[in-house]
């Protein structure tokens, strides 16, 4: 499949829901399930993750054309990514205490928990690997990061609910969670048919 | 060549997103210069913003009690903020009472200046300072408990109420990288202005207390800070309660002693509680005050009293001693100071003996 040929709105869509970054490529497991108990918060990171997904994506796909291709540092590009994503994270961090004081204290713990993300790392990547152009990368991370934050906050609702029934003792916890991404996977799977990027 | 090239580029790269970082930190932190009103303009401090509300006041001298040094785990450093300075933060939540947070009570670790602000702090938090002292004595009171007395260095002076405590910072020691801040009750008297004494139990395991038990030695120096609590001495009781265990005895010999050299002519019942005779201490002390002040009565019980201790004074919990010598608690204050156990076994019978909830002060350790 040559990239530059799929539409970026179509990208955008595929992101959210049929390749979407945690239920079909597995990233970004770890906050997906530690932070998903309570719908609230589960939202606040979701938010978090799809701002700064958007940001270190322009951010890296400007440092892969400009410094690491020409330098051919391509070899390096994980560790490179991983650089700028850290420091991205500082400086948005920074930049939203001072102009959106309220969006900062809404996200302000979960942003330096997004560094760690391997969704964040797992867009650069994706877009590397695939040729992506700077439009359809950054619909491709901005799909991506609504589709993380559709995920998580689905999952979290649905926790809340489980977590009030009686669930059998053994499942409880990350049992019966586990079983519930799976079943989530399942069912965005169900919209393979209309777009597909992968 | 090909490493030379990477070793250089990902340094290159750290280095230009660190520069980043600064230039970032120096534009976008930099709230300028901000105003502290403190107590409707009592007193005001002209500080840079961006840092702490706890920091920025410690760096002037105010001390606000922290023990976790503002990482928001212990819960300590609440003041009353003023001015409008964002929704509580949910790393204060866990510490705030919804009556606190309707108050504008907030841990002063996590509020950040980042224009003029207006709080409201308690007046003996003004009377805290940090002390530069030097242990001059060290006693063995039990097997388990010491007395240590620390002098000030020349011309700093203290001035507290009797029943407050002070912080001490533990420097590392042993295997033990990190610095401690612990709180103990002074037990000499107020009037002391020069030095403070302090009971300390050794907890096993304690960073704190094994520091001062195992490495402090007579001639050694420390640094304090104080006086902390509102655990102290209130005027108008007709009698004075007190019991305490362990090195619960701190504040209220303390106490004790102040309302004794004031001249307050009150009666005074002090209860102590103890497992067997070797962990009783300072009883000639208070045998002798017995002496001296007929209205002072000192009440050691043990509640396992061995043979050979030989012990022929009252036995049993000390809230059942209690009660064969309190009739009623109408009119009178009770002190309290030991471990939640304790206090909370008093409170109970204290107040089923009609002393007012209100009457009965207490320090939980």
């Amino acid at each position: 499949m040559n990239s530059p040929q799929i539409s970026p709105f179509i990208i955008f869509f595929a992101s959210i829901i049929t390749s979407n970054m945690v239920l079909t490529n597995f990233l970004g497991m770890c906050s997906f399930i530690s932070v998903s108990n309570e719908f609230k918060t589960a939202s606040g990171l979701g938010k978090a993750v799809t701002l700064v997904m958007i940001f270190t994506t322009i951010i890296n796909f400007a440092v892969y054309r400009f410094i690491v291709v020409p330098l051919e540092l391509e070899y390096l590009r994980y560790v490179v990514f991983i650089i700028v994503i850290a420091a991205s994270v500082q400086i948005i961090e920074l930049a939203m205490d001072r102009f959106l004081p309220e969006l900062h204290i809404k996200l302000g713990i979960f942003l330096p928990l997004i560094t760690v993300n391997c969704a964040i790392l797992g867009i650069s990547l994706f877009m590397v690997i695939r040729d992506y152009n700077f439009v359809q990368s950054l619909l491709f991370g901005a799909g991506s990061g609504l589709g993380w934050w559709l995920a998580i906050s689905t999952l979290a609702a649905i926790r809340e609910k489980t977590n009030k029934s009686k669930v059998p003792q053994g499942l409880v916890g990350p049992g019966l969670t586990f079983i519930i991404i799976g079943l989530m996977a399942m069912a965005f799977m169900g919209f393979s048919g209309i777009f597909t990027i992968q | 060549m090909e490493i030379l090239k990477t070793i250089l580029s990902v340094t290159g790269i750290s280095t230009v997103l660190t520069v980043l970082i600064i230039i970032a930190e120096r534009f976008l932190n930099n709230y300028g210069e901000c105003k502290i009103d403190i107590n409707d303009s009592e007193k005001e401090l002209t500080v840079d913003g961006g840092s702490s509300l706890l920091s920025s006041l410690a760096s002037n001298k105010i001390f606000i009690p922290s023990a976790c040094g503002g990482k928001a785990t212990c819960g300590l450093c609440k003041i009353k903020v003023l001015s409008d300075v964002g929704p509580v933060l949910p790393t204060e939540e866990p510490f705030l009472t919804p009556e606190e947070i309707k108050d504008g009570i907030r841990l002063s670790c996590q509020v950040k200046i980042k224009k003029d602000i207006k709080v409201s702090i308690p007046e003996e938090l003004f009377n805290i300072k940090e002390y530069h002292a030097t242990v001059s004595r060290i006693s063995d009171m039990t097997h388990d408990i010491k007395e240590y007395r620390l002098e000030f260095d020349a011309g700093e002076e203290i001035k507290f109420k009797a029943g407050q405590y002070m912080q001490i910072e533990s420097k590392p020691y042993g295997k033990i990288k990190e610095k401690a801040v612990r709180a103990y009750s002074i037990s000499s008297v107020p009037s002391d202005t020069k030095a403070v004494e302090l009971i300390i139990r050794r907890v096993p395991g304690g960073l704190c207390t094994t520091y001062m038990h195992d490495h402090i030695k007579e001639g050694d120096r420390v640094r304090i800070t104080g006086p902390y609590g509102d655990f102290y001495r209130r005027d108008d009781s007709d009698q004075y309660v007190f019991m305490a265990g362990g090195s619960g005895m701190a504040p209220i010999k303390s106490i004790a002693m102040d309302i004794i050299e004031k001249g307050i002519d009150k009666e005074m019942f002090f209860f102590f509680g103890a497992v067997g005779k070797k962990d009783l201490y300072h009883t000639e002390f208070f045998r002798n005050l017995e002496k001296e002040y007929p209205k002072f009565k000192y009440i050691p019980a043990l509640s396992n009293a061995a043979p050979e201790d030989n012990w022929e004074g009252e036995t049993g919990l000390v809230t059942d001693v209690m009660k064969n010598y309190i009739d009623t608690g109408s009119g009178k204050h009770a002190y309290l100071c030991g471990s939640p156990g304790m206090i909370n076994a008093c409170i109970k019978v204290l107040v089923s003996m009609d002393f007012k909830e209100e009457s009965i002060y207490y320090d939980k350790f």
